[in-house]
């Protein structure tokens, strides 16, 4: 019996530990996508460090899309479609908000970069998408997003676009504002 | 080890056993509970396959005719779940409860009270997972892989339910898996080696460590959608920083795994069935064993094949396209070591026997068109087309299924005492091969062509492929009900069996009468 009990521990043991892993699959996903940038998102940590010169040789083309989520009622839009940069450069580009209805509703924009190999490349040092917006009902508000082109880029892109979806966030926002306050 | 454990076993002989209801409540026997856990499968491989009749019902003609599209997807769903985790999982489990202590020479599985648990939390599972259909909305109609946002945004009420008897189903599994692993690692009579121990010993050994590894990561997943519907967690949703994408990694990383637990314990039956008919040993025992160790091993390796049009790049594409293919080498091993021990052998064709070759073949056409599928270019074109359904169904029905077919009519003499009647068990094998191929090869063609999956209604061009199948469904449908009648007229009596049963039968457990008594090896056997 008690050599069946120092197996069964140990299996059990495994099953806990796999149980775990299925939940650090979570972190483990995000940070591998991160590295390696293949899930065409871009860092939630705005970029501190600037490129060390501009490289005037290239050209890449930023295009610009917005999309509010089918429940999202605002209005959302990037002020131009697109931007020719050259790499190292820093830019801002400002995205166009309106909320119609008659209430204060709370968005948070996710980014996508496609292609997605390029979103290691794209550098931002302030965007709207770092925070969670508010905004009074009928009101309008320009987000902006500071960035700059990794002269690092591989020649093969020559036009980065670069969506916002944006989320009605409103039902979770009570306990974000809180601990955002205490951030600022 | 041997006296004393034999001793010690003795104070928890029950030398009169509770009779009635009370009997299979408390039983701790594992004859008595590999019983139950086969006559379990074979009640929920027809209430499972009494959905796909209405699948092929509403699809035998184009248009909408009998059920809705939400309770067509509510079939497709549960069909999926109760035959992975209600018929073919419960059944190996069966026949692991029944043949493993019997083939190693132990008195009972290892843990006998888990034993019993593990079986009667069960049918509250699948119980809680039937009713969930008579819920207002709905039961679950997200599909088997209960993708989100699927199964979190658009899911409707009943996946409370859902994710609850995933969980019994999960930790009856665990259970049974742990009692698989410590029976087999402490309980083999003196002189049962490792590398003596038979195939289907050795090929349930490798999937219980399988499935300890893989079914608490799928708790996990479920426990993440259930908090990402009910309590405000985000794991899946893109508005609070998670992934969908990451819900398929998660699933598959499961999922994949799975399909080996599914298929691992029917490469040791056939291991065991073709020597005794083909009256030779096994060829090639010790490279079966290394083959099916290094098939568990590479299903770790593999899964994002399932997911090659979510916009991976190119280069995780050709690794799990290169580590599929390479699960193909050692599956081969397998299919020429089992020609090879035909390979002039005296060979008679019994049931067994048949659902065995036949197993052979369908399985080797359904690993073939998972080659096809494993090509990440050709994948885009074949993605949840009918095509992927015709291959899941070849390894699963004329592949798992046949393998637990041809395990009921090879021990069913060991465990009624008596012969099944041959003439019908012919009968039951022939229907099955011919319908098996109506029901299923036909969905290729229309895969192929692009029929789409999971999806009430199709195209005009695929009508008269849809009846087809449909027909061919229906007759596999009826042929099983002849095996019903072959289980229960055995039950009953008829020819006397022997204690070996086959001539070419060779193993501790052809050594007990038939059928087996109530305790068997009590004294460990010597294994030379």
């Amino acid at each position: 019996m008690q050599l069946h009990r120092t197996l069964v521990s140990k299996l059990l043991l495994v099953t806990v530990l796999m149980f775990g892993f299925g939940f650090a699959l979570v972190p483990l996903y995000d940070v591998f996508c991160e590295v390696t940038g293949i899930n065409g998102k871009t860092s939630n940590v705005p970029a501190t460090v600037l490129a060390d010169g501009i490289d005037t040789s290239r050209e890449v083309t930023i295009e610009f899309l917005a999309r509010p989520n089918k429940d999202m009622p605002w209005i959302f839009q990037p002020e131009i479609r697109r931007l020719t940069v050259h790499p190292g450069e820093v830019h801002v580009m400002n995205y166009l908000a309106e909320n119609p209805t008659g209430r204060m509703i709370v968005g948070q924009a996710v980014p996508s970069v496609s292609p997605g190999q390029a979103a290691l490349y794209l550098h931002k040092i302030e965007c709207f998408c770092f925070t969670q917006q508010q905004l009074a009902a009928g009101n309008k508000m320009l987000m902006p997003v500071q960035f700059y082109v990794d002269p690092a880029l591989p020649a093969q892109f020559s036009t980065i676009t670069l969506n916002y979806t944006l989320y009605d966030v409103t039902a979770n926002w009570q306990g974000s504002a809180a601990t955002e306050n205490l951030g600022e | 080890m041997s006296a004393i454990t034999h001793e010690h076993e003795h104070d928890h002989d029950h030398d009169h056993k509770p009779t009635g209801i009370k009997r299979w409540l408390f039983t701790t026997n594992h004859k008595d509970i590999g019983t139950m856990y086969l006559v379990f499968a074979l009640l929920m491989f027809f209430i499972g396959g009494s959905m796909a009749m209405v699948i092929r019902l509403e699809l035998f003609q184009p248009g909408m005719q009998f059920v809705e599209p939400q309770f067509f997807n509510q079939m497709t769903t549960v069909h999926g779940l109760i035959m992975v985790f209600g018929a073919v999982m419960p059944a190996f489990t069966g026949l692991a409860n029944w043949m493993i202590p019997m083939m190693i020479g132990a008195p009972d599985m290892a843990l006998p009270r888990m034993n019993n648990w593990s079986f009667w939390i069960l049918p509250f599972a699948f119980l809680i997972l039937l009713l969930s259909l008579f819920m207002p909305g709905g039961g679950p109609d997200f599909g088997w892989t209960f993708y989100a946002p699927l199964s979190t945004t658009y899911s409707n009420d009943s996946t409370a339910l859902f994710v609850f008897s995933v969980h019994i189903m999960g930790i009856s599994s665990i259970m049974g898996a742990i009692n698989v692993i410590v029976t087999i690692w402490n309980m083999r009579a003196p002189g049962m080696t490792w590398m003596k121990m038979p195939l289907f010993v050795w090929t349930w050994f490798i999937t219980a460590f399988l499935l300890i590894m893989v079914m608490p990561v799928l708790a996990g997943a479920v426990t993440m959608v259930l908090t990402d519907k009910y309590f405000g967690t985000s794991f899946f949703d893109a508005a609070g920083g998670g992934d969908p994408v990451l819900f398929q990694h998660i699933f598959w990383f499961f999922g994949h795994p799975e399909v080996y637990i599914m298929i691992l314990p029917a490469f040791g039956i056939v291991s065991a069935i073709i020597p005794t008919f083909a009256r030779k040993p096994l060829f090639g025992y010790a490279s079966m064993v290394y083959a099916t160790a290094s098939i568990a091993v590479l299903s770790f390796l593999v899964w994002a094949h399932h997911m090659f049009t979510t916009g991976m790049p190119v280069f995780a594409t050709l690794f799990f396209m290169y580590c599929t293919m390479l699960i193909a080498v050692p599956t081969g091993v397998k299919v020429f070591n089992w020609v090879a021990t035909m390979w002039r052998g005296a060979m008679t064709f019994e049931v067994p026997m048949m659902f065995a070759l036949a197993f052979i073949v369908l399985f080797t056409i359904g690993g073939f068109s998972g080659l096809m599928l494993a090509i990440t270019p050709a994948d885009f074109q074949y993605h949840d087309t009918y095509f992927v359904v015709a291959h899941f169904h070849y390894v699963l029905v004329s592949g798992a299924v046949f393998s637990i077919i041809a395990a009921a009519y090879y021990w069913l003499p060991k465990w009624t005492g008596y012969m099944y009647d041959e003439r019908l068990g012919q009968l039951h094998f022939w229907c099955s091969l011919i319908s098996v191929n109506l029901l299923f090869f036909p969905m290729h063609f229309v895969g192929l062509a692009g029929m789409p999956r999971r999806i009430p209604d199709y195209a005009l061009q695929f009508a008269d492929f849809n009846a087809f199948i449909s027909v061919g469904g229906f007759l596999f449908g009826l042929s099983q009900l002849i095996f019903v009648w072959v289980i229960v007229k055995c039950a009953r009596g008829g020819e006397k069996a022997t204690a070996q049963v086959w001539e070419g039968a060779e193993g501790l457990e052809w050594q007990v009468p038939s059928p087996a008594p109530y305790h068997t090896f009590d004294t460990p056997p010597e294994v030379k």
